[in-house]
């Protein structure tokens, strides 16, 4: 029997002690000595959240699947643990062979969120390895860091020793190989990371430094070894449908975010809204065969024994095989008792259709994400939802049964008016009165419709035509909300609508870290070194650290946020090339300002830059590049 | 058809909790294919009963679950497919067919019997015999249950319906008496390491921590034994098959009806 790293003294101690013993179903013994490389896959969050995340569980059967190399997962320790760890000295392990991580060749960190940055330096500090990539001598593992953040690694540069920037099915293998070859000839850690960074989409921060110019912005950035690349193009899969996906995903003991079989159906998105970061990153749209879904459906739910399935992608309504796909899904998955669950589906005919096939209707809402009150702001951002489409969706929605709606917008977009936010409670009460006039009075289930209007704070994000915007301050965001909440109490139906705002602090941090430099780090440093970790979790979230942290590191947020940026400033993350070009991301910056919408990819093309890559959408049938 | 299933849980699986075993189970019955009955309904859930819920910490030899099936080749198959699915930590024991007319496995508990030792050293206790004898020779052993909502004084002499020691199988780096059991070559000479082993009242009515009955003893004893210090092992879930009127009658769940 495997022998648990924490003694049960303490696991009788902590809350969920599953999140620290692993032995889970379908997750991966192997013999230590049998095994060339040793490679520890974290999510810097807790356990319920990291084992949500698709990415981790492809790359973990991957690696997996080479006889060579054992992939292990790890996860940040809750609070309650992490002082245990701390008092006690004991040292982070993996959940597989509840073996220290520092003894293991690579920590990869996957970065989702930029609210995540402090834990990555729990987990560095609880696995004993030096914070700064500098200070790791021979005997540390590798530190590598890849996910969507990893476009901007700029902020937490000086903790990674590499990063894989892109897709991660491709190069790894690669990368490992070096590895080896590297050891077996006797090179130093040095030598690895020069290897490493002619490996494409590998980015090794200690060769490059920032030259800034006086006013702060960045003057140049300066290679310190001469090999090293000048950018670094991202990786991406070009044959979605023949490439790795985990047949059989771990299976939580305990109820974890995302407890179900997620079915990754495409990647990219063709829409291209100005706002979204990911609409750009996972660019071309590439889908997959509908016959490798349908087998790989089959038997992800037979290894698992999950009880719900769920398709994943950015715009699920995008993808051209979706009826064939749900047909069988719902025929295969009725038989199995088996429920499906139906993200990021346009609301429709087919959608209502398919969702009260799936769904119990009384129970389910429907969501709307208009993300801007007004038409003229909807065009800004190019959010090709109208009103009328989503009046009429929310019609055959009420006819059909639902009761509750869920909309989501965003405050402090480039060229808000006080008029887009009163459009806001607007919509939200048409939509009230689209039920009150389609449901007759005798056959309202629960008397009146809810609504549920919820607000997010917008904050521009690299990659995105919305690079240059200036983002808002904190009173900024919170008067806009305000003005929301009276936009919607002056509404007629105000009683049937609930209103939602996010927190304005962990907002304007985001912002920082999101177009951050790698000055920036410093102040992660010294917030984490004065208590802060879990930031996302609003209970141990500390405002006042993170702003004396940037005051003593001589840092003045407001430069990373409100400030105006010229059209040819150098950002930190202009040496990433992410396929898509920033001469495309300007004129749809400028298209933004004269409220010009772009037409999707599949429309016409916009000559983004990502058809280089030879795939997907780019090279569909009657698609030409303009 | 209603079918009991008798499992044993040890080593890491003890820190999973009663709702996640349900939740364990539930996909595994899924993964082994099993064609078990759904509840009517919009969400239709698995036909599936637990016996006595054993608490975090806990191993077990003697865990019972009822489930109904639609149709089944053998039950010897049952366990075969089951066991392909199970994790480290849980091996399911036994199955068998159960007649219509029984009670489901959580309405048929009357008792379980548990065994304690410690997880490393001895009791240090001069004559720890001795001791339980005359523990459970008293008349009354008292007991103040606080739960949140109220206080009440009770006599667990009433509900504890044996008492003795013994000799238990110890794996030297693992601590885990029910692994010993079940994954011990039975021919091979082990250290064993003293034990007390109880049977004590497990209906929903009257359930008795064994926990609780270890504290009072050591009270009583006169020895200090943290309880980080003990490992507790439910060996056995019984129901009570006595007549009207007859006394006790203890016999195993799965051997109700057999």
């Amino acid at each position: 029997m495997r022998k648990l790293a924490l003694c049960d003294d303490i696991l009788m101690q902590v809350e969920k002690p599953a999140r620290y013993i692993g032995g889970e179903v379908n997750s991966v013994m192997k013999d230590k000595d049998r095994v060339a490389v040793r490679f520890a896959m974290c999510f810097p969050d807790v356990y319920e959240i990291g084992m949500s995340h698709l990415g981790i569980q492809i790359l973990y059967s991957m690696f997996n699947s080479w006889e060579d190399v054992w992939c292990e997962r790890v996860y940040s320790p809750w609070t309650d643990l992490d002082q245990i760890m701390r008092r006690d000295h004991i040292p982070l392990f993996g959940l597989e062979s509840q073996e220290p991580i520092r003894e293991m060749d690579f920590l990869g960190i996957t970065l989702q969120y930029e609210m995540c940055y402090t834990n990555i330096l729990q987990v560095l500090e609880l696995a004993q390895i030096p914070l700064l990539a500098k200070d790791r001598d021979a005997s540390m593992p590798i530190v590598i860091g890849g996910g969507p953040c990893a476009y901007n690694p700029e902020p937490i540069a000086d903790f990674f020793d590499l990063f894989y920037i892109g897709e991660g099915e491709t190069q790894y293998r690669p990368l490992l190989d070096w590895y080896l070859e590297n050891k077996r000839n006797g090179g130093s850690r040095q030598d690895f990371l020069k290897g490493a960074s002619q490996i494409p989409g590998i980015y090794v921060p200690q060769f490059y430094e920032e030259i800034y110019q006086e006013d702060g912005t960045i003057k140049e950035r300066r290679k310190l070894y001469d090999k090293a690349p000048d950018t670094i193009l991202k990786e991406i899969v070009t044959d979605v449908s023949h490439t790795h996906y985990p047949d059989r995903p771990v299976v939580p003991f305990i109820k974890v975010t995302q407890d179900r079989v997620v079915l990754e159906i495409q990647r990219g998105c063709i829409r291209g809204c100005r706002f979204c970061q990911a609409g750009q990153l996972y660019r071309p749209v590439r889908e997959r065969d509908a016959s490798m879904l349908k087998t790989y459906a089959a038997q992800m739910l037979a290894n698992t024994g999950h009880e719900e399935i769920s398709l994943s992608s950015l715009s699920s309504s995008d993808y051209s095989r979706l009826n064939e796909l749900l047909d069988f899904l719902i025929e295969d998955c009725d038989k199995k008792h088996i429920n499906i669950s139906l993200p990021s589906l346009r609301i429709d005919a087919f959608s209502l259709d398919v969702m009260g096939k799936v769904q119990d209707i009384k129970k389910s809402s429907l969501t709307f994400a208009p993300e801007a009150g007004s038409q003229r702001l909807r065009d800004v951002i190019n959010k090709g939802l109208t009103e009328e489409v989503i009046l009429k969706g929310a019609t055959l929605a009420f006819e059909g049964g639902w009761t509750r709606v869920k909309l989501y917008f965003m405050l402090g977009l480039p060229t808000e008016t006080e008029e887009d936010i009163r459009g806001i409670g607007d919509l939200s009460n048409k939509i009230a009165a689209a039920f009150y006039e389609t449901v007759p009075k005798e056959k309202r289930v629960n008397g009146r419709v809810q609504i549920v209007t919820s607000t997010s704070f917008f904050i521009p994000k690299p990659f995105t035509p919305f690079q240059w915007a200036t983002m808002c301050t904190k009173d900024e965001f919170l008067e806009k909300a305000h003005q929301t909440k009276q936009g919607i109490m002056e509404q007629l139906n105000q009683k049937s609508i609930k209103y939602n705002w996010h927190e304005a602090d962990v907002s304007v941090l985001e912002g920082v870290f999101a177009r951050g430099d790698r000055r920036v780090g410093q102040a992660i440093l010294t917030a984490y070194q004065r208590g802060c970790m879990f930031d996302s979790w609003s209970e141990s979230f500390h405002n006042d650290i993170w702003l004396d942290s940037f005051a003593d590191c001589g840092l003045d947020i407001g430069f990373y946020t409100t400030r105006k940026r010229e059209d040819d400033e150098i950002f930190p993350w202009d040496f990433i090339d992410c396929g898509v070009t920033r001469d495309f991301l300007l004129r749809e910056w400028k298209k933004a300002q004269q409220s010009v919408v772009s037409p999707n990819c599949r429309s016409k093309c916009q000559g983004c830059g990502a058809r280089r890559f030879g795939s997907g959408v780019c090279y569909e049938e009657g698609n030409q590049e303009t | 058809m209603k079918i009991r299933i008798k499992f044993a849980k040890y080593g890491s699986m003890k820190f999973i909790g009663h709702l996640d075993m349900m939740r364990f189970f539930q996909k595994a019955i899924r993964r082994a294919g099993i064609d078990i009955r759904y509840s009517e309904g919009f969400s239709p859930h698995q036909i599936m009963s637990f016996a006595a819920p054993l608490g975090v910490g806990i191993e077990s030899l003697g865990e019972y679950l009822d489930i109904e099936v639609l149709s089944m080749t053998s039950t010897e198959e049952l366990v075969s497919a089951l066991n392909r699915t199970m994790v480290e930590g849980v091996t399911i024991l036994d199955a068998c067919i159960l007649p219509d007319t029984v009670k489901n496995a959580m309405a048929s508990v009357a008792a379980a019997s548990y065994q304690i030792h410690l997880k490393e050293g001895d009791f240090c206790l001069p004559d720890l015999a001795g001791s339980v004898v005359s523990f459970y020779a008293q008349e009354q052993i008292p007991y103040t249950k606080e739960t949140k909502k109220s206080v009440i004084e009770m006599d667990l002499k009433q509900g504890i319906y044996e008492m003795q020691v013994g000799e238990t199988q110890v794996l030297t780096d693992i601590m885990s008496a029910a692994a010993a059991v079940l994954i011990t070559d039975p021919t091979e000479e082990r250290a064993t390491v003293p034990c007390i082993r109880m049977t004590v009242d497990a209906s929903s009515s009257g359930n008795i921590k064994p926990t609780v009955v270890f504290e009072k003893f050591c009270t009583f004893a006169g020895c200090e034994i943290p309880p980080a210090a003990i490992q507790v092992t439910r060996l056995e879930t019984y129901t009570n098959q006595a007549k009207e009127g007859d006394s006790r009658k203890l016999v195993p769940l799965l051997l109700q009806e057999r």
